[in-house]
């Protein structure tokens, strides 16, 4: 009988500094050799990462009174509209957020400004009311001026995402990046056997409330993701072929780095944001040991054409061929290209081994499970 | 030999000088064109392989600065960010030259400046914007 172990005997042992903490690649190359009985015998914790382009990120911000109050109504940040439709002084940055015709600068420019600890100007209107008197203000801010950054994103961390090619004869500039024409290049996005979900693919140990690197700081899963789809059909590994399960994700972005945290323009598509995302996961069992061993070659991913209107699935790869640099197509031979960083995903999965193998980052156990969902409602046009 | 990528900047006004028959034929440089982008009354652009001896290159390049052909080691008109760079990729998606690679062991982008043909496809698909091409 394999052992068992709760999160609270895994705590014990980094509170102690005896705690066995291998990066997901690590553990992969391990389960070569070792069955799963043997890794969960000997190992405690897995770290995970990723860094890739996020869109659906943002950041509430309060700015802090002015004197006389102000309601802010229409608020911008260098220029770049913020969401300001709650109380007073409370906002939202989109980090897909521009203003035309300045489309190469957005919300996640003014995020990572922000970050950095650079100024940024703030121009804010309103109608005034009785309670707050003040119509305009217009002022520069910094992380030190303001009383919260929260980083607070909708959906990150997709489990699998497809890979994109091109079918016709011009370029096509997309979130997957240039796409070269004729099937000139196929470009995917998530870090592999690094990957969060793709180590927990059915979230035993991730869910509400789970402690996890965020943008160089300590975070927490906030919720399931939007687009939160576990209907997906898995592989005979038990790994969803292609995107599939995401997560809503908190922390506090002023205690985040840059280096964790990068806006990015794509081409004739908009502005985005890298995150750096990384998450612990436990080695409580057998079945947890077999999954957090999943390799490249094992996840596999729809090959889907962006050329055409309805994105048609034309194939499937696996990630050690993606990463190899080239997939093969209805006998065509094409190049691959990543579009999320395994650099710095290793760079992740590493500081949080450190901080785990160290004693300074304990594992949680879920506030609550996430719950199966059976696929995603499309929108209907009904006028 | 080596083979060396180089840009040709053409003024304007051409001397009616046909400059690589002349490299070809008087210097006996190997020369293969990688991109040409030439019309009369514009500053034109070429970019050329050249393959000879150290000493004929020179003089080949000489012969050029006469005719007031300003010519430039590729290596010399690209400008790479490196230290900002996050190894994402998007731009060894669309270098079909090969000179912007993955290198699968670290996981870092690899730049062979003399593998370019300056199709400047990187300038927009890198999303921090961290290439930079000046042809002069």
């Amino acid at each position: 009988m394999a052992k068992k172990r709760t999160i609270e005997e895994i705590n014990e042992k980094i509170r102690s500094g005896r705690a066995v903490v291998l990066t997901a690649e690590q553990v992969s190359a391990m389960g070569r050799e070792s069955t799963p009985a043997e890794i969960a015998e000997k190992v405690d914790v897995v770290t995970t990462g990723t860094f890739g382009p996020m869109c659906s990120s943002g950041m509430f911000i309060n700015f802090g009174h002015t004197d006389p109050p102000m309601r802010m109504e229409r608020v911008t940040l260098n220029n770049v509209p913020v969401f300001a439709g709650i109380a007073a002084v409370d906002a939202y940055i989109g980090a897909t957020e521009t203003a035309l015709p300045h489309d190469q600068y957005g919300g996640a420019h003014v995020i990572e400004e922000l970050i950095a600890g650079r100024e940024v100007l703030l121009h804010a209107t309103a109608k005034g009311t009785d309670c707050y008197p003040r119509t305009e203000v217009k002022t520069l801010i910094s992380r030190e001026t303001v009383n919260e950054m929260i980083m607070l994103n909708p959906r990150n961390a997709y489990q699998n995402y497809n890979v994109a090619v091109n079918s016709t004869t011009g370029i096509k500039y997309t979130y997957m990046g240039t796409l070269l024409p004729s099937f000139g290049n196929a470009n995917f996005s998530t870090s592999g056997e690094l990957s969060p979900l793709l180590n927990d693919p059915e979230m035993r140990t991730i869910g509400v409330g789970t402690r996890i690197f965020f943008g160089g700081a300590t975070g927490y899963v906030a919720w399931h993701g939007t687009q939160f789809n576990t209907g997906k059909p898995v592989n005979k590994h038990g790994i969803p072929i292609g995107n599939a399960a995401t997560l809503a994700l908190i922390g506090d972005a002023r205690m985040m780095s840059t280096r964790f945290i990068r806006a990015a323009y794509f081409e004739k598509y908009g502005v985005s944001m890298f995150v750096g995302v990384g998450i612990p996961i436990p080695v409580l069992d057998e079945d947890m040991a077999r999954r957090v061993m999943i390799r490249n070659s094992q996840i596999e991913t729809n090959i889907i054409d962006y050329g055409s209107p309805g994105h048609d699935v034309l194939g499937r790869a696996d990630y050690a061929s993606l990463f190899a640099g080239e997939i093969t197509l209805n006998g065509k031979k094409i190049r691959t290209a990543p579009l999320s960083s395994v650099k710095v995903a290793r760079e992740i999965a590493e500081t949080l081994r450190e901080e785990i193998t160290a004693g300074r980052f304990l594992i949680t156990e879920p506030v609550e499970q996430f719950q199966k969902t059976s696929g995603l409602n499309s929108l209907e046009i009904r006028l | 030999m080596k083979s060396r990528r180089f840009v040709l900047t053409f003024p304007p006004e051409t001397t009616g000088e046909p400059i690589t028959y002349n490299l070809i034929r008087k210097y006996d440089i190997m020369v293969n064109i990688v991109k040409a982008d030439v019309s009369p009354g514009k500053i034109g652009h070429l970019v050329m392989e050249m393959t000879a001896p150290a000493k004929v290159l020179k003089e080949g390049m000489a012969y050029m600065e006469q005719q007031n052909v300003e010519c430039v080691p590729i290596d010399r008109t690209i400008t790479y960010r490196e230290d900002l760079c996050i190894h994402c990729g998007a731009c060894s998606a669309v270098c079909f030259a090969g000179a912007l690679t993955m290198n699968r062991k670290t996981a870092e982008l690899s730049f062979e400046p003399e593998k370019c043909v300056v199709c400047e496809l990187c300038l927009t698909a890198c999303p921090l914007k961290l290439f930079s091409i000046d042809l002069g």
